[in-house]
């Protein structure tokens, strides 16, 4: 039988090491898989390469793994927030690289990656600072610069329902990167409200397929109310 | 003369948003042209973390966090609304389908230059969000701002020289005192408010204005 249901969110996360390169979901909070980052936390590792659109907001999730100073390089492409505090000071001093793209890049960057693409040509960033020293090309008349693939080790998820074999489907704009992030990285770990079983999901609407997930944990959000 | 304020300039881009259009606006200024559209005319609001039918704010603690705007902001969907991933949402963009897309600025030249992401400071830190894949991608970029700085210099401007978010992509300028068309041959004066003229204009921007055979003031 298969069942990629884990019984926590530590044993979801227990062999990622220091030094990984880590897709995180989220657009700001909404999709952000706090628990599984705490968890990540609290293992201990380090020196870790982070995707996300932005750089952390105020003290949980992403922000929480660069106030403990574990995160070496953050690939994201909106840093600077009200909220984001804990990425300029790092930052500020030295501690973390930022690579910066363009959303939309950053993307289609992820969509290549988990598509077996080589390269693609995009339009964004031609003629900016965020392309310079970048391979371009006039495709009928419009400019592209060349942009690489984003694949990562694994990916940290939020969705809101799974099965055991890891279909999933997402809860309103908390959906953002999870589906193109679980294509990307070799290892897709996801955290959902509820685990429902086998053809509870209608499959006409599952979002991500099972093939993309490796592993799934189930994250009671009013457990955590609870103990809040 | 009869200055806009933002609330004006918002209702002035709102009066150009036709019936069926799927729009983006932007973060900050721009998010204001939503309180203006018309309610007779029916119009597709798209966020680029992935709404498409966007609605108005949700009464005070009714708020959703997994439902908000690119700002971050508690928002609503409208019957008929969708969700849809990243990938989707900036195909969304970069392929043309959304019609209009309206965006502040830091600088636009008279020929459609945008620089509105970055002032080049060496100890800022650069942050470009969806800002590139928007100017490029919708069919028509429109900026809305004021005419001038606080410090009173223009940010219409013959060449930027912030760094560049995209080059030759606004075709449309809503400001406080005039509306501008850019293009390959510079800025042409489509409209002034009341008691602006040409000569002013000039005077306040400093640069090169045609004026449209069918502005009005």
């Amino acid at each position: 039988m298969i069942d990629k249901t884990m019984p926590s969110a530590a044993a979801a996360i227990a062999d990622i090491p220091d030094g990984a390169s880590i897709m995180i979901g989220g657009f700001g909070t909404a999709g952000m898989p706090v628990e599984l980052i705490e968890a990540l936390i609290a293992r201990g590792v380090g020196n870790l390469t982070i995707i996300n659109n932005n750089a952390g907001n105020g003290e949980a999730g992403v922000a929480a793994l660069l106030r403990e100073g574990r995160v070496a390089k953050m690939i994201c492409s909106f840093p600077r927030q009200s909220d984001s505090h804990h990425f300029d000071a790092r930052y500020r001093a030295g501690e973390v690289e930022l690579e910066l793209v363009p959303q939309g890049n950053l993307a289609v960057r992820i969509q290549a990656a988990g598509a077996g693409l080589g390269a693609i040509f995009t339009p964004t960033g031609f003629g900016t600072l965020l392309a310079e020293g970048k391979e371009t090309r006039c495709i009928e008349g419009k400019d592209y610069v060349l942009e690489y693939p984003l694949a990562a080790d694994y990916a940290l998820i939020k969705a809101h329902k799974a099965d055991r074999w890891g279909n999933l489907i997402y809860r309103k704009t908390a959906r953002n990167f999870g589906p193109i992030m679980a294509m990307a990285a070799r290892t897709a770990i996801v955290q959902v409200a509820e685990v429902v079983p086998l053809g509870a999901l209608d499959p006409e609407t599952i979002v991500t397929p099972g093939i993309f997930v490796q592993r799934v944990v189930a994250i009671d959000p009013a457990a955590r109310a609870r103990t809040a | 003369m009869d200055r806009l304020n933002r609330q004006q300039i918002a209702a002035r881009v709102a009066r150009d948003i036709p019936e069926g259009a799927y729009v983006n606006l932007g973060i900050g200024l721009p998010t204001m042209v939503a309180n203006y559209l018309p309610a007779d005319r029916e119009i597709f609001l798209h966020s680029e973390n992935g709404i498409l039918g966007m609605g108005p704010a949700p009464a005070s603690g009714e708020e959703d966090w997994e439902l908000i705007n690119a700002g971050k902001q508690a928002v609503t969907l409208l019957d008929g609304g969708a969700f849809f991933h990243h990938g989707d949402s900036f195909a969304m963009m970069r392929g043309g389908h959304i019609d209009i897309c309206v965006l502040g600025a830091f600088q636009v030249s008279i020929h459609g230059d945008l620089a509105n992401w970055h002032t080049g400071d060496p100890d800022a830190i650069p942050a470009v969000g969806g800002a590139m894949d928007l100017a490029i991608g919708a069919k028509h970029s429109f900026v809305m701002m004021e005419l001038l700085t606080k410090q009173g210099d223009s940010k219409l401007v013959e060449r930027c020289t912030y760094p560049l978010t995209a080059p030759a992509c606004i075709s449309r300028v809503y400001t406080d005192v005039a509306v501008f068309d850019l293009g390959p041959e510079g800025a042409t004066v489509i409209e002034m408010v009341e008691g602006m003229s040409l000569d002013e204009l000039r005077r306040l921007s400093a640069v090169p204005l045609a004026l449209s055979p069918n502005s009005k003031s």
